[in-house]
């Protein structure tokens, strides 16, 4: 796995944390392979929202067809990794 | 952190997972703004929405209207009134692309060959005598008849505050002509004499639904935290409002902070133009809104907020269930 994408998995955790200001958790420890809709619980409203607040750190816009793809913080810095190497 | 699998057990967890992914995005239409009954305490008519638009009369536009509006990422038409059941080629222009809901006073019968599953809710203001005096008939006498077990139709029990005590001899009648019932209260918007809430009756009336859905769960499809939400005004230490409504017409909405609400909800006026506020009239007290899919909702856009104990998580899974089987996301 690339630098790039393990960098961005404690980004995007650091973004999901803050945003849905979840407790007990950092960055560092959120795990990486938790389905966020089964286990952290989050819905579509909450996904649209962190989705804009990764299109403007990350300057790539997050489709909402997407957002099913998008279960696990790993698979979002795929995402994100293929997006930004494919200049989408 | 907690987790949902933190919090519950493995039967709720299954439960859970069976309505985590639905990802309803409901809107609401004005089918027609014409009505075979007028009812004291509609919203409707009594705060005027039928005259703020001329209902567009060319069905070819109804269907392209549809078309855009499952672009718009629609997958749940509620469809209302006036009486949508007039306009039977307008409710099938919905029918025909997406999952469908009829509200109707069920005086005229949706033809099942037709619709053979699109679900029906029909209204039901209190027991005979509370009808005459609201609507000016039985209606059950016709409804019941027109519907009896029919599978995809169920009664909205609107119970008024002349129904304390009385809640199950309609609860029974339901029952005995083979249907469902999800329960409601009366908002009372032409201030009717005697049919707005006390405060003591609002915990009278809790109390009551709750027992009838104790003794009557296969006929009552409600849940106990639904019937403390709608009775009480209150989820979670905060009050039902306008800042906290769920069921705002996205388009108009500029509230600040905005609150948890439905993903592009709108409601549309029948011209397919006009944009209502919400889902109930902009006339009414939203402090005082006694809408039942607007509280449901309430609860439904704010999983993470119940997600402070495993009491909590099971209230919010119990009102999703309910709100998944009213509209025939999962079965009866």
């Amino acid at each position: 796995m690339s630098n790039d994408i393990l960098q961005n998995i404690t980004r995007i955790a650091e973004i999901i944390i803050n945003t849905l200001k979840l407790e007990d958790v950092t960055p560092q420890t959120f795990d990486a392979d938790l389905d966020l809709v089964d286990e952290v619980g989050i819905d579509s409203m909450d996904l649209a929202t962190i989705a804009l607040v990764l299109r403007d750190e990350y300057g790539i816009r997050i489709d909402e067809d997407d957002y099913p793809k998008l279960t696990t913080v790993r698979r979002i810095a795929e995402y994100i990794h293929t997006k930004l190497t494919s200049g989408k | 952190m907690k987790t949902v699998s933190s919090l519950l057990d493995s039967h709720w967890y299954e439960r859970y997972k069976k309505i985590s992914r639905l990802n309803i995005r409901s809107s609401i239409y004005d089918v027609t703004d014409r009505c075979n009954l007028r009812c004291k305490g509609c919203f409707f008519f009594s705060s005027g929405e039928h005259t703020v638009a001329s209902e567009e009369k060319d069905i070819t536009k109804w269907h392209a209207f549809v078309e855009k509006e499952m672009a718009r990422g629609v997958n749940l038409a509620i469809l209302i009134g006036g009486e949508p059941t007039l306009c039977l080629d307008r409710i099938e222009a919905f029918y025909k692309r997406l999952p469908t809901f009829c509200a109707t006073n069920g005086q005229i019968k949706v033809p099942r060959d037709r619709f053979p599953d699109m679900m029906v809710g029909i209204s039901l203001w209190g027991d005979t005598e509370d009808e005459v005096t609201l609507r000016g008939k039985d209606t059950f006498k016709i409804s019941s008849a027109n519907y009896a077990g029919d599978p995809h139709a169920y009664y909205l029990y609107t119970i008024t505050p002349k129904q304390l005590g009385k809640i199950e001899k309609m609860i029974k009648r339901i029952a005995d002509v083979g249907l469902k019932v999800h329960l409601q209260l009366l908002s009372n918007d032409e201030s009717v004499d005697g049919f707005s809430w006390q405060p003591a009756e609002l915990v009278a009336v809790r109390a009551e639904m709750d027992a009838m859905l104790d003794a009557y769960p296969r006929t009552v499809i409600s849940s106990k935290y639904y019937h403390q939400i709608i009775t009480s005004g209150e989820m979670l230490g905060r009050r039902f409002g306008w800042m906290e409504c769920p069921s705002v017409t996205d388009a108009i909405d500029k509230r600040e902070p905005q609150p948890k609400r439905l993903t592009n909800f709108i409601r549309w006026a029948s011209d397919l133009k006009t944009m209502h506020r919400c889902c109930t009239s902009e006339t009414r007290d939203c402090s005082t809104c006694k809408d039942g899919a607007a509280h449901m909702s309430w609860v439904m856009v704010n999983k993470r907020a119940h997600m402070q104990s495993a009491a909590d998580l099971q209230n919010w899974i119990e009102v999703y269930e309910m709100f998944a089987k009213l509209y025939q996301f999962i079965p009866w």
